[in-house]
């Protein structure tokens, strides 16, 4: 239980996807600009992060049995695009409103190396499916975490006066390098003695 | 050669059974669109301006699709017969339409009550006991129609009243709900036949304070060959469904407040765009 913990907060926390991998940056800027269209993205890659930890692992394992490993990329990214079309026709079935908010950036989910990322980090640290599970959806909310973060900081950024200089995206980038640079707070947490390990 | 076709075959099956699983879920969750709706969507002028009622212009395709609204709703779309094309019905008249100014009394024709200096909105002098103008319908030509026009189509000239250029109009009907007297409204483009008055006095009152005012004597009324002028509140309303613009009216209105048609072209309407 405790290291579902660990691994929990480590992702969400420590090594967030976002702020401290710099993983799925390309929604992070594209669709940060209202808090509620940030939130229907965070959740629908938190979505494909967990399911596509999940799948991977199973096709992990097949390609373990046959040792095909070097198949890895090419089919983790098959399940990912299965996924995101899938996710795609819920979202037009049940929330068509939100469908047309994230407008383009729901098919490029398919491209968000954070999805990839999680499925690769799942093998690498070698996870079990529990432990797989857990992190795919931590890093889902790892990312929801840092896009609510920085959409309501871009809402605010609006009524600011600013340099003409330095309107949307050049103000967007600082800040965000100011976000990674307060998640750095974290990377010497010890969650381990925390937990008494 | 095992690990070509070992990994040949879990890429097929892989393949395969993602296929499927999409195929069926393709058919489960499928969304019934109608496609007439991106069409019509498609022939929209897509400025999302909002001026015909729905919430931009998909919404305002939605309903032509569904049938709740009319082919020529888009005040701005000027041929409708493409839309119409695509509903499978005969294009409605879908004329231009534009604000005008239903008010001709001007400085030189209106009297005056008092002279305002107070801040320059119709609101606030129509406030102040009625207006500086005596009559409590006319245009005041402090230009709240002016401001709330966001395409510059609306002057105040010489005379203080607000002139619409047809040419800028695009028929977004930001100024009918500006104008605290509700002169302007959106009628056909060009120069239909129109009553450029809205008072709603009796006749003696009225001649006392505008030349060119209503006086609700009913001529027009009894000229009309179609019957589309019927008389409520002591002035005279033009229903443009039956009016053939034949210009009996214009000809006959003692104090020429109806205009238009070939026969009597409204003289203010081209004078203010020169």
């Amino acid at each position: 239980m405790v290291d579902l913990l660990v691994i929990a907060l480590s992702t969400i926390l420590i090594s967030n996807f976002v702020l401290t991998r710099f993983l799925g940056i390309c929604p992070f800027l594209g669709v940060s600009k209202k808090l509620e269209t940030a939130l229907g993205m965070g959740l629908a890659v938190t979505f494909v992060m967990t399911m596509a930890s999940v799948i991977t692992y199973g096709v992990q394992w097949l390609l373990d049995l046959y040792n095909l490993g070097f198949l890895r990329t090419i089919t983790f990214i098959l399940v990912i695009a299965v996924l995101v079309q899938f996710v795609e026709m819920i979202m037009k079935k049940f929330t068509p409103a939100l469908y047309r908010a994230l407008g383009i950036y729901l098919p490029l989910i398919t491209t968000n190396c954070a999805v990839l990322g999680v499925a690769i980090i799942n093998v690498e640290e070698h996870y079990n499916f529990i432990q797989s599970a857990v992190s795919g959806f931590s890093g889902g909310i790892s990312f929801i975490l840092a896009i609510v973060l920085f959409a309501g900081l871009r809402e605010r950024l609006e009524f600011v006066p600013l340099p003409e200089a330095m309107k949307g995206f050049p103000i967007a980038l600082v800040t965000a390098g100011l976000l990674s640079m307060a998640f750095l707070g974290f990377s010497n947490f010890n969650l381990l003695a925390l937990f008494g390990l | 050669m095992n690990t070509v076709i070992a990994s040949v075959m879990l890429l097929s099956l892989m393949g395969i059974v993602f296929g499927l699983g999409l195929a069926v879920a393709a058919r489960k969750l499928a969304v019934e669109t109608d496609p007439r709706v991106d069409e019509i969507e498609a022939l929209l002028p897509g400025a999302n301006c909002g001026a015909c009622g729905y919430p931009g212009c998909r919404g305002l395709a939605e309903a032509i699709a569904g049938g709740s609204a009319p082919v020529n709703s888009c005040p701005v779309t000027t041929d409708c017969s493409a839309i119409a094309e695509v509903m499978g019905v005969e294009a409605l008249a879908c004329e231009r339409r534009v604000a005008k100014v239903r008010c001709i009394g001007g400085k030189k024709e209106a009297k005056e009550r008092f002279t305002y200096v107070g801040s320059k909105d119709c609101f606030a002098a129509h406030q102040l006991a009625g207006g500086p103008k005596a009559c409590e319908y006319g245009c005041l030509g402090l230009g709240s129609c002016v401001e709330a026009c966001p395409f510059s189509a609306i002057t105040i000239n010489e005379n203080g009243l607000a002139v619409v250029d047809e040419e800028k109009c695009t028929g977004c009907g930001q100024c009918v709900t500006a104008c605290p007297r509700d002169l302007l409204a959106l009628l056909p483009a060009g120069d239909p036949v129109t009553v450029y008055c809205r008072n709603r006095d009796k006749g003696a009152a009225v001649r006392k304070i505008c030349r060119v005012g209503c006086i609700g004597c009913g001529i027009c009324v009894k000229e009309c060959p179609t019957g589309a002028i019927t008389m409520g509140n002591n002035l005279a309303v033009i229903d443009p469904e039956k009016c053939d613009q034949c210009g009996r009216c214009v000809a006959k209105c003692p104090v020429k407040v109806i205009r238009g048609g070939a026969a009597a072209p409204l003289p203010q309407a081209s004078a203010g765009n020169e």
